[in-house]
């Protein structure tokens, strides 16, 4: 909301700078977001007098002038090329040292800040102390100043004082206030509604607008009003003016119009104009004479209804859409914009005006379903209330006549479903106090309230208020708490610590900390965590070459994505964990590890409406260095031990994994992960000349126990045996290893060291070399003897001949 | 016999001299006691009348050898080590190596920042569904269809009804649905919104903090979040509260604190204002309690918002809101702790 200081002063008497009434309205709730110095291009620009004119010598349209400047010089030598430069003419005298607005389009762009300055110099060989200013170099138009847009020299008027800064005198020495204004006060998207808060924090009484205007008789037939559909118009007030007369606004009205950046157009539409942004109520004006049948209808819209609005846009409407009808078809598009049917012309002899209230949701529906908005409707959806319809209406008839535009009728109407009595509410003064947290005193609350219109009385604990009409927002103490803690002042609470609350426990749950302790576990194997965003593109489900009838396609849509690359939610994390990869080898981070723990979204094939299952998925990303599949087992491994669960590995079969080097991973005979090499495919078709490896585990699927058992030492060390082993091609180490651990009870660990192929060991044969773990029972008395061991190795190596066909190498 | 003693004795003395290792020493000591023996067994031709004193002689002779090479060794030992000292020495000015750990998100740091103060206060985690029912994101907390309070927040939507949570403070009716008041309540995670510029991302973080209890006043609100402030940025952190408004709290106060960088006295970072904003709070509105079942007139509470990423922001001085989804191992080694 964009208030000028200048017209502020309208309806209070500011006796403080623009800055300390910013700094007020901030610490009542209305933080200006910009203080905008409206003459801050212009410097040492001073009203100056013609006194005398003699042409250039050496030039045919130059004239040199003694420029009377008051106390910055009598007789200033000045030499223009403007064609109405005239003895005894006042205009804008930019001093030497001066800047002014650049006006010139080629030099703006060399200039972006768009400042001229003006120096003293020679032009053609004569001396000029300065340059005379047209109102282009104020920056200003014929709205702001009268006559600012003659081609040449700003006339200023006769009464201009000589030597007065120049912003004093065309209105540039304003200020605009950029207001931030919260959604509960629609009231404040408004001149009148922001004066009424600084006349409140200032303390000061408000003048307010004058509403009064005197209703002819007129013969005219009277236009009926009725609304069909109450609960998107509340109110509807409707006037009738005649011998509307065209001509221009006065300078005033133009001047505040221009303030907030609207050109003036006619006296009709400038008050409508006026009127929206002073007192935040949407008018229109209907040329009277094109409404058929002297009636207006307010109803919805029939199916595939047309109208044209103002700007020849043609729209088909659904009865979502509320229209103003006359009596056979749609003259407006309710709240929104005026119909090119019944549009004001400089020929409309009458005028019907509406000032209503549209309910806000159906505009904000209407305009966002249309694609057609104005400042009408964005105001509507802010929200406009019921009482200030009929004060809107009355100020534009009172502008009527001080234009002097147009006879105001008696002929008016008022259709009213809203309530219009005043509420009243009572409220304790303690539980106020209690809210808060500290007690203000009695007196001041009844000022802070009488001061917002809230004709507050006390009466013991009991607080009586009549709400303002314009505050649809109240209706609860604890906004009368509000209301009195912003101009009592925040700077009033001071800091407790809950001294009336019970103790609780706080923390995690065991769940939450689970899933830290996994984090950090990743940690510590080098891992950096990533947090990627919830959505990506369906495309990366065909990057991923994952067929059509893929479980993972089934996924939730955004039904208003930013765009398509963010527009599904992740079914699985792998995507998100590639494109990390990807960016990162692009960026030259030739190596690294990468984790994200993040639900994903799965559909339940019930109702549309019933909320997607989520699940905690954990995703891990390896890529380049010596790192291989193994890196990735070995990670996945290290997280099994940790939390104590049994994984196997089988080979998988994922269409965005290499099918020689992945494996699901199975718990409980259940898959709950897979990991492996990205498909070289895929590798190929990103460019990527590093090899990615990606894991994803279902967390939900996994117990997760971090609970530390521990195990008492044997009294006596174990011991460690190597075995070599010739073994077919086909055979695994998986299976090889099953055996070592399950032919004698004291192998605790058999784990692979070395595996050979070539030399003595024969064509389709490997040598897999093993260190096995012997560890006797902790209640054992004494050491294994290297003849016990020997039988031990003796009775896996006849096993693994027998089972697997094993031999020693 | 004396002369070959006398020979030997020199003949050990020099090469004991000569030893500069103690495997050489051990060498000359094999040697020395091998001729040793072969004088020894000489010894049997002896007459007897002679044999005690040379018997002595040999003693002595050997006492004094040992003598010497147990010098020697003491010798040795220390050369041994200092020719060690010499070849084992290394150019300390060579990089150090360290075994290279991973990192945890700043987002995770920060959220676990907030959790350790705030869990120390009494408050506990909870974690509500990232995709929400309109009546919980919105309904519930006094936000109904109409309200222009909508606007304020671009949602996204997966059905009529269900929605991307904008914020976390669907959490807070969901458990006060489940628990009876006294309650404390943190709920981080992600929340969405349709906004994507060089300062929004269409995904971030927010912590909510919910207390509802007897007798809980705006004060209580301003006595918390200063305790806050001073343990995640520094203890002479200040807080100001000012008016704002959301519809789930009335009032609702807009939260500033005294800028870390220039410690209030206006920099490039706070835009000259001292001051930064950084969350939202207020006292629970009445009707988002009545929604719940818990009785206004009974209870009262406050309510807190903050985005972590602009925590995580303000604290590490990270200066681009992209930079925290990218996962750049660049931008993530930096938060090794």
């Amino acid at each position: 909301m964009k208030a000028p200081f200048s017209w502020l002063k309208d309806y209070v008497d500011i006796d403080i700078t623009a800055q300390e009434l910013a700094d007020k309205l901030f610490s009542c709730g209305f933080e200006v977001e910009e203080l905008a110095y409206l003459g801050e291009k212009i410097n040492r620009v001073v009203v100056g007098e013609v006194k005398a004119l003699t042409p250039h010598p050496d030039s045919d349209h130059m004239q040199i002038c003694v420029v009377d400047c008051g106390e910055y010089g009598h007789d200033l030598q000045i030499v223009t090329g403007a064609p109405n430069v005239y003895v005894g003419m006042k205009t804008p005298c930019a001093l030497d040292g001066s800047t002014v607005v650049e006006s010139n389009p080629q030099m703006l762009e060399k200039n972006p800040d768009g400042i001229k300055k003006i120096k003293k110099g020679k032009l053609r060989g004569v001396e000029s102390f300065g340059m005379l200013c047209s109102g282009e170099e104020l920056g200003i138009n014929d709205d702001f100043y009268p006559g600012a847009e003659v081609n040449g020299l700003l006339d200023l008027a006769k009464d201009a004082p000589v030597g007065e800064d120049i912003k004093k005198i065309v209105g540039l020495d304003d200020w605009i206030f950029d207001i931030s204004v919260t959604a509960n006060r629609p009231d404040c998207q408004c001149i009148l509604g922001i004066a009424r808060e600084v006349a409140a924090v200032l303390k000061k009484p408000l003048k307010e607008p004058d509403y009064s205007y005197t209703a002819h008789k007129s013969s005219a037939a009277p236009v009926t009003v009725e609304v069909l559909a109450p609960e998107l118009c509340p109110r509807y007030v409707g006037h009738y003016v005649e011998n509307i007369q065209g001509g221009v606004s006065p300078a005033w009205m133009r001047k505040r119009l221009a303030l907030s950046g609207i050109r003036s157009i006619s006296p009709v539409v400038d008050i409508t104009n006026f009127v929206l942004l002073e007192m935040g109520q949407p008018m229109h004006a209907f040329d009277a004479d094109e409404i058929g049948g002297r009636t207006i209808i307010v109803r919805r819209a029939t199916q595939g209804e047309k109208i044209v609005t103002l700007d020849e846009k043609e729209f088909t409407l659904t009865p979502d859409n509320l229209v103003i009808c006359d009596g056979t078809k749609p003259v407006a598009l309710a709240g929104i914009m005026g119909g090119l049917n019944s549009e004001i012309k400089d020929t409309t002899k009458n005028v019907f005006f509406e000032s209503a209230k549209f309910a806000r949701d159906n505009v904000r529906k209407t305009s966002r379903a249309l694609g057609q908005s104005s400042d009408s409707s964005s105001r509507f959806e802010k929200g406009v209330d019921a009482y200030t319809n009929a004060f809107g209406m009355a100020r534009a008839l009172h502008l009527i006549e001080e234009l002097g535009c147009g006879t105001v009728t008696e002929l008016c109407t008022d259709v009213c479903a809203a309530d219009l009595t005043p509420r009243t509410m009572t409220a304790s003064v303690a539980k106020i106090n209690a809210l808060l947290g500290i007690t203000v005193p009695d007196e001041e609350i009844l000022s802070i309230l009488e001061r917002l219109n809230f004709k507050p009385v006390i009466d013991g604990d009991k607080l009586t208020v009549e709400i303002p009409g314009y505050r649809d927002d109240v209706d609860g103490y604890p906004d009368l708490a509000e209301e009195v803690i912003r101009m009592y002042g925040y700077d009033h609470i001071t800091p407790t610590f809950l001294n009336a609350a019970q103790v609780t426990d706080g923390g995690l749950t065991d769940a939450q900390k689970k899933e830290l302790h996994l984090k950090n576990i990743l940690k510590t194997q080098g891992f950096m965590e990533a947090y990627n965003y919830s959505f990506y593109s369906p495309k990366d489900f065909d990057l991923m070459k994952l067929p059509e009838d893929a479980a993972e396609r089934n996924a939730v849509r955004i039904l208003n994505p930013i765009s398509e690359e963010l527009s599904v939610m992740r079914t699985f994390l792998a995507p998100s964990m590639l494109m990390n990869a990807v960016r990162n080898i692009r960026r030259g981070n030739d190596e690294g590890r990468e984790f994200e723990v993040a639900n994903i979204y799965l559909p339940r094939n019930t109702a549309e409406s019933e909320q997607p299952e989520e699940r905690k998925h954990l995703v891990l990303g390896i890529w380049g260095g010596k790192q291989d599949f193994f890196d990735m087992k070995g990670a996945v491994e290290y997280l099994a031990s940790a939390f104590h669960l049994n994984f196997t590995f089988v080979r998988a079969q994922k269409p965005y994994l290499h099918p020689g080097v992945s494996a699901e991973i199975i718990l409980d005979g259940k898959t709950v992960g897979c990991i492996g090499e990205l498909d070289p495919g895929i590798a190929a078709s990103l460019g990527l000349d590093k090899k990615v490896y990606l894991g994803e585990l279902d967390l939900n699927a996994l117990e997760l126990d971090d609970r530390v058992r521990y195990t008492n030492l044997p009294k006596f060390p174990a011991v460690k045996r190597d075995l070599a082993l010739i073994a077919d091609e086909a055979l695994t180490c998986a299976q090889i290893e099953d055996v070592l651990m399950h032919s004698c009870k004291y192998v605790t660990e058999a784990k692979l060291f070395d595996v050979y192929r070539g030399g003595q060991v024969p064509e389709d044969k490997k040598s897999m070399a093993f260190t096995l773990t012997f560890t006797p029972d902790a209640n054992v008395e004494k050491a294994f003897t290297p003849e016990t061991l020997d039988g031990y190795v003796k009775k896996i190596l006849g096993n693994l001949k027998c089972k697997l066909g094993i031999e020693l190498r | 016999m004396k002369e070959k003693i006398e020979s030997l004795r020199a003949e050990i003395r020099d090469l004991i001299a000569q030893t500069q290792t103690g495997k050489g020493l051990y060498e000359v000591k094999v040697k020395f006691q091998t001729a040793l023996k072969g004088i020894m067994s000489g010894m049997k031709d002896l007459p007897k009348e002679e044999k005690p004193t040379f018997g002595k002689i040999v003693n002595e002779f050997k006492q004094a050898m040992e003598a010497q090479f147990e010098e020697r060794a003491v010798v040795v030992k220390k050369m041994e080590l200092e020719a060690q000292y010499e070849k084992e020495r290394i150019d300390i000015t060579m990089p150090g190596k360290a075994y290279k750990a991973g990192a945890l998100h700043p987002i995770t740091l920060v959220k676990n920042e907030l959790i350790d103060i705030f869990a120390g206060m009494g408050f506990k985690v909870f974690e509500g569904p990232e995709i929400e029912t309109d009546y919980y994101n919105f309904t519930a907390l006094n936000t109904p269809k109409d309200h222009p309070a909508r606007d304020m927040q671009d949602t996204f939507y997966l059905a009529d009804n269900l929605l991307l949570r904008t914020q976390t403070s669907a959490g807070q009716i969901r458990v006060m649905e489940q628990d009876a008041p006294p309650i404390k309540i943190l709920s981080p995670g992600r929340v969405f919104r349709s906004d994507d510029d060089a300062t929004h991302s269409p995904m971030f973080h927010q912590m909510e903090g919910l207390v509802v209890d007897k007798g809980i006043t705006l004060c209580d609100l301003q006595g918390m979040l200063a305790e806050f402030a001073r343990k995640m940025f520094t203890s002479s952190t200040k807080v100001r509260l000012r008016p704002s408004y959301f519809p789930f709290t009335e009032p609702s106060v807009e939260v500033d604190l005294s800028c870390s960088e220039c410690g209030g006295k206006g920099c490039r970072l706070c835009k000259g204002t001292g001051w930064i904003e950084v969350l939202g709070a207020g006292m629970v509105n009445r009707r988002v309690l009545e929604n719940c079942n818990v009785d206004p007139d009974v209870y009262t509470g406050f309510a807190f918002g903050m985005g972590i990423e602009r925590i995580a922001m303000l604290k590490y001085g990270i200066n681009n809101i992209k930079t925290l989804f990218e996962n750049d191992t660049r931008f993530l080694e930096q938060f090794e702790d």
